[in-house]
């Protein structure tokens, strides 16, 4: 009954799943919302595999469309479907939820069912973003889901999350207002339709795609964020909670990417091209600039926020030089890095939760008393530089051939994130993990439990199994690349 | 047939990845027992079998096939999967046998350790790695065991994780080798741009489509493409063979355990880059602007890297210089165009640089842990069998005949003798004089250690004993191939076709092809005969010679020479002391300076441009605007009265003048 | 005969002596609106001149209407008065600032 629905099933299931789990009210039925909002994450996990089983992947068009009216009067519509880039993003996003939900299964002891309640709520936006069609229930989506992850931030955060939030919040903000205004434009210039297929095909002078393209670009610029407008994410990244920084890093900022994807790319080709060169630029500063910056930092989880941008620069680094090996590897650098931050700051919290400090100066010798934990941030640390069989290989890889093609220096840029990559995580790891035992908090550490080991070993068997056979991704979003690059260089003058 | 060997060479490496994710995993309930087992046998059976597939690409049997497809990126099928042939099946042999020996070895070595399991689990990932890496058939998969045994690298230097030192000089390793393999990844990328395509065979098969083609690196000057390709594929062997500058990471990695200097940091993985190049032949071979560089490097290694091998005192360090001298030999080999013979040194040399330091090792667990050669001396006549392999290694490292360095250095000498490209005649000098230096500092140690008065002190001295016997059969074992291999395998492995389908060298590089000339149409023995003759006639024997005869004088003879002599020279035994001031420069500059850079950078970029000015500078300028406006909100109603008035008055005016 | 243009002038004075009145007064709200009522009455001198001149009634209606609201609204501002003494116990304009910014 709900083959025709499926995508707005996995949007409203978790959002009404959400709800649910607010009804068990106070922390006296803690308990219990746990138990609903874990069976709501692996039933919305479920729900979106059909998605991938029944997704036909020799064809770039949408599937599963859905259309209904929503505000006749503005020619506002309800309407979804997905290509494979946006199946990929819908899958990491359920497929992440479920392992915050378990990663906080002991962490959050107040205002249980809120917090659970607000990542379900989230995932659904989340969804719901990647599967609009329609540019202003995107729009809607996209502010929503700004709610949930303020409070998340706000309400379960650190010492200085309300310099944080608004930070986080006004940033954005101001992004996707401009976002907005590009939206009505080109709403009145496509014969009043907020469809994007009907914003793809009008036809836009250069000055006037140039002026879209930068509302656009401020809207997705600070989501992804790009240089220099990446300031509020090691902010936001250090008050969150473990499971706050988990979404951010592996599903908020994709966001920016899918944005770039779905609107600048298609709707504005002629300004992509012309603007490039300012793109890359950014990118490649992004790439050098924070992985020096990382080098500095003392907090741990500034550090994997700064990781987080220079892994990010490779994104739109790999879009932005229109070459189809360099676009799948930013593609697959978006999922891989879904997982790889997510296991690194889920290991931050881990560390967080037994010792109460980011500071690498606080630790030291951990690997003395948990031997296990640090075989997994072993593993993850070698992931997030980028060594071949994990999954942060395949990406850089692709982006790194891919880029070479059009011009060589912007591989080599690019391609010292090997060494500087390398060293900031692996400085990271020797300070916090390796050495003689530090003192007498970290002597006292217990080492991981069979609930950590479980959701740190789902995170090590997908990077693993992305970094050893991407295949299926790439197979997935093939076509779906072959449409986007399509649209890119038809011009519209 | 087919399927069934495709099956073997699957096996492989894959028996070695079982028991490394075994020992790995279920360390603590198998046991030390069982950890050692597992791999021992699964590295025994790697040997058996590449043995088998050696004998079989003897008869000649070769494959080339896809195992899976890793993943299809704009319709290029990026492809894990094997190259069987003459130069695959040499090295398989080699690492499954010095990494069997390795891990017999370290049953005895590692006996007391915590870290059992672990390190066994450990050595044998390294062996599915470095398999991996040798049976490539491509690029991409290259690059995968390029990575991975950098990554074990890393993680048995730091193996001993309390210590400092160790984890000092793992991230050492690791990032100067991935300094080395930013230039391989370029030369990949470039390669996949030239050519369209990362298999070895296809990408040979289409270098003389591209001969002509140049690439633009920087404004007005076209480098020829296959140069640049080579350069950047010599800078990532640079990284993992340790040549000038990037060399300085080897010496440090002597803080890892001591069956691991022998395996990785001696007789395997730093060999990856003298083995990839010869496996690129066919690239290097149309650039000789490539062909010069590599012979250079090599020299400045070979030579610079053995002086300071002369000064040092502990004895893993001075067996570490030697790596590099070594490692830098098969350089030089590699740029006179004389792969096999490179191959063949890489091959002796695993043999006898294994077996010194798998000695040194057992020296180090009779001294307790004491590396120190000033407290050693008069071993000989406790620890027998270490010493007579020690010598044997000592010889062979020397190159004197009939042991296997012997050959496979001098045919590494003539090679440059009869190059005739761009510093060759440089390179000839610096390997020449090599030869008397290596010879020097092998027989320092092996006089230092074994030979004159005991210097240790009265405890250790009453508990010197023999190693045990897991100990000693790795180093009988290993000593019988650095006394024979070379003579057997000269004339069969060298001088004969047997890496013809594997290695590419153009008619007028064929250096090796002009030495065998001498020896054309004699069988067998009498060419390896008619080699030791001629090679005895020949400077290097006399230097070698001189050499051993020189640290005989030095340190058995008149041991106060060498006070004297460093005396004399204090401005030059300074300079080697502090290894040229290279890890001084390299910790000041580059990791201090980048990181210093990065504090500045987040300082000043991060805190207080873009947060201080820009965001919260815009915070600011909205809270100064609004306070210089506030004045005018005075609150006093007849204030906005007033201020309606005049605003009245002003809007009346421009609806009377402007309609 | 006086001429409209004099009932006019003598209305802007009148508006213009209110207005001084309303900016200038810094003591006393009962002169701000008996300022008020001032300017009331110099618009009604307009009215009744632009009436009789115009011969049209409705202005002089007009000016009654505004007589009363005028009158009921300074009753209403007498009343505010007294209940704003009785809270803050003064009538200092200048003391009367909540709404400044």
């Amino acid at each position: 009954m709900f083959e025709a629905n499926q995508l707005s099933l996995a949007i409203w299931l978790p959002i009404i799943g959400g709800i649910a789990v607010l009804a068990t009210g106070n922390d006296q039925r803690a308990a219990l919302a746990r138990i609903v909002a874990l069976v709501v994450s692996i039933a919305t996990l479920l729900v979106t595999l059909p998605l991938y089983s029944g997704f036909d992947k020799a064809t770039g068009d949408m599937q599963f469309l859905e259309h209904y009216q929503w505000i006749p009067a503005l020619n506002i519509n309800y309407s979804l479907a997905i290509d494979g880039i946006a199946l990929l993003l819908i899958m990491l996003t359920a497929f992440i939820t479920i392992i915050v939900v378990i990663s906080a299964w002991q962490v959050i002891q107040q205002k249980v069912a809120q917090y659970f309640a607000a990542f379900l709520i989230m995932e659904g936006l989340m969804i719901g973003v990647f599967s609009a069609t329609d540019a202003i229930l995107f729009y809607v989506f996209w502010e929503a889901m700004l709610i949930p992850m303020f409070l998340i931030i706000g309400i379960w955060g650190g010492p200085n999350r309300i310099y944080a939030t608004i930070k986080f919040f006004l940033y954005t903000l101001l992004g996707s207002l401009l976002m907005l205004v590009a939206l009505i434009y080109l709403y009145l210039k496509s014969g009043n339709s907020f469809a994007l297929a009907d914003m793809y095909a009008v036809k836009l002078s250069l000055t006037e795609q140039i002026w879209l393209f930068s509302a656009f670009f401020m809207a997705f610029a600070v989501k992804i964020p790009m240089f220099p407008v990446h300031t509020w994410l090691p902010d936001a990244h250090v008050e969150a909670p473990a499971g706050g920084s988990v979404v951010l890093a592996a599903i908020m900022l994709k966001m920016g990417a899918y944005g770039f994807i779905r609107f600048n790319l298609p709707i504005t080709p002629d300004a992509s091209h012309s603007l490039s060169g300012v793109i890359i630029a950014l990118s490649l500063i992004a790439i050098v600039y924070i992985s020096l910056v990382a080098l500095a930092q003392t907090d741990m989880k500034k550090l994997i926020a700064y990781s987080s941008i220079a892994h990010m620069g490779f994104v739109t680094l790999g879009l932005f030089v229109f070459n189809k090996m360099a676009v799948e590897g930013a593609i697959i650098q978006m999922i891989s890095h879904g997982f790889i931050s997510g296991a690194m700051f889920l290991c931050v919290g881990v560390l967080y939760d037994r010792m109460h400090t980011r500071s690498m100066d606080d630790y030291g010798g951990v690997a003395n008393t948990m031997p296990k934990f640090a075989a997994f941030m072993m593993f993850f640390a070698m992931a997030n530089a980028g060594l071949p069989g994990t999954s942060g290989f395949v990406g850089e890889f692709l982006v790194i051939l891919g880029v070479f093609q059009v011009n060589p220096w912007y591989a080599i840029i690019a391609g010292t994130t090997l060494v500087l990559g390398a060293a900031y995580t692996l400085w990271m790891y020797r300070r916090v993990i390796f050495g003689a035992v530090s003192n007498d908090n970290v002597k006292a550490l217990k080492d991981i439990n069979s609930r950590e080991i479980f959701f740190l070993l789902i995170l090590t068997l997908s990077v693993l199994i992305m970094g050893l056979w991407p295949a299926p991704f790439l197979e997935t979003i093939n076509a779906s690349v072959d449409k986007l690059l399509t649209l890119a260089a038809v011009t519209k003058l | 047939m087919m399927d069934d060997m495709k099956l073997v060479y699957l096996a492989i490496p894959l028996v070695c990845l079982f028991a490394a994710l075994v020992a790995g995993v279920f360390g603590r309930q198998i046991g030390r027992v069982g950890a050692h087992s597992i791999t021992v046998a699964g590295v025994a059976i790697a040997f058996v079998l590449s043995l088998y597939v050696y004998l079989d690409v003897l008869a000649g049997n070769t494959f080339n096939g896809t195992v899976y497809v890793w993943g299809i990126s704009d319709n290029f099928p990026f492809e894990v999967g094997f190259l069987i042939d003459s130069l695959t099946a040499t090295m398989m042999v080699i690492v499954t046998f010095v990494s069997l020996m390795v891990h017999i070895y370290t049953i005895g070595y590692m006996h007391d350790d915590p870290g059992y399991q672990r390190f066994f689990s450990y050595i044998s990932l390294f062996t599915f790695a470095m398999l991996m890496l040798v049976m490539s058939n491509n690029f991409l998969q290259l690059f995968f065991g390029w990575e991975l045994v950098g990554l074990v690298s890393y993680l048995l230097i730091g193996f001993w994780y309390t210590r400092d030192t160790a984890i000092y000089a793992n991230m050492k390793a690791f990032l100067v080798n991935r300094v080395g393999d930013l230039g391989f990844l370029i030369g990949i990328a470039a390669i996949y741009a030239t050519f369209g395509t990362l298999d070895y065979n296809a990408v040979f098969a289409s270098v003389p489509e591209v001969l002509g083609q140049t690439i633009e690196i920087l404004p007005g000057s076209e480098w020829s493409i296959i140069s640049f390709i080579c350069i950047m594929l010599f800078i990532g062997a640079m990284g993992k063979s340790a040549q000038v500058p990037l060399h300085v990471w080897l010496p440090d990695s002597m803080e890892g355990p001591t069956p691991i200097s022998a395996l990785i940091h001696a007789a395997t993985m730093v060999t990856a880059g003298i083995f990839m190049v010869a496996r690129t032949s066919p690239l290097f071979e149309f650039s000789e602007t490539a062909l010069s560089l590599v012979m250079i490097i090599g020299a400045i290694t070979a030579f610079f890297m053995a002086l300071l091998g002369l000064v040092q005192n502990d004895i893993k360090r001075v067996v570490a210089y030697s790596t590099l001298s070594q490692l830098g030999y098969m350089t030089v080999g590699l740029g006179a165009s004389g792969y096999a013979a490179s191959i063949f040194h890489l091959g002796t040399h695993a043999f006898f640089k294994a077996l010194l330091f798998l000695a040194a090792g057992s020296v180090i667990i009779a001294m307790h842990h004491e590396q120190d050669m000033r407290k050693m001396g008069g071993l000989r006549k406790f620890l027998p069998w270490t010493y007579i392999t020690a010598v044997i290694g000592s010889l062979a490292l020397a190159g004197i005949p009939p042991f296997s360095g012997f050959f496979s250095k001098d045919l590494i000498i003539e090679s440059v003798h009869h190059s005739e490209l761009f510093g060759s005649g440089f390179a000839y000098a610096a390997v020449l004089s090599g030869v008397g230096l290596t010879a020097f500092y092998s027989f320092r140690l092996v006089f230092m250690t074994f030979h004159g008065r005991p210097r240790m002190d009265q405890h250790t001295l009453q508990h010197l004993k023999e190693s045990p016997t897991v100990v000693i059969l790795p180093l009988i074992l290993l000593a019988i191939p650095s006394m024979f291999a070379g003579a057997l395998f000269m004339n069969p492995m060298v001088f004969s076709d047997f890496f013809s389908g594997a290695i590419f060298v153009l008619p007028q590089h064929d250096v090796i092809g002009a030495i065998a000339e001498d020896y054309q149409g004699k069988s067998g023995m009498a060419v390896v005969f008619g080699f030791m003759l001629h090679g005895i006639l020949q400077p290097p024997f006399w230097l070698a010679a001189g050499g051993v005869v020189l640290a005989w004088l030095f340190y058995i003879r008149m041991p106060e020479l060498p006070g004297k002599l460093v005396a004399s020279v204090k401005p030059l035994y300074t300079l080697l002391m502090n290894k040229y001031y290279i890890d001084d420069f390299n910790q000041k500059f580059f990791a201090d300076g980048t990181v210093a850079v990065g504090r500045l950078m987040s300082k000043y970029g991060d805190t207080i441009f873009i947060d201080g000015w820009l965001v919260n500078g815009t915070a600011k300028a909205v809270g100064y605007f609004s306070r210089v406006l506030k004045p005018l909100q005075s609150g006093l109603v007849n204030h906005f009265a007033f201020a309606m008035i005049i605003g009245l008055l002003v809007l009346m005016t421009w609806f009377i003048k402007v309609n | 005969m006086i001429a409209l243009s004099d009932y006019l002038i003598l209305g802007a004075i009148l508006f213009a002596i209110s207005v001084a009145g309303i900016y200038l007064n810094r003591k006393n709200v009962i002169i701000l609106l008996m300022s008020i009522e001032l300017m009331l009455l110099a618009v009604n001198l307009n009215f009744i001149a632009f009436s009789h001149y115009l011969n049209d009634l409705a202005g002089q209606v007009f000016v009654f209407f505004i007589l009363t609201v005028a009158a009921a609204e300074s009753a209403i501002g007498l009343a505010i008065i007294i209940v704003l003494f009785r809270r803050r116990h003064t009538i200092n304009i200048e003391d009367l600032d909540t709404l400044k910014g």
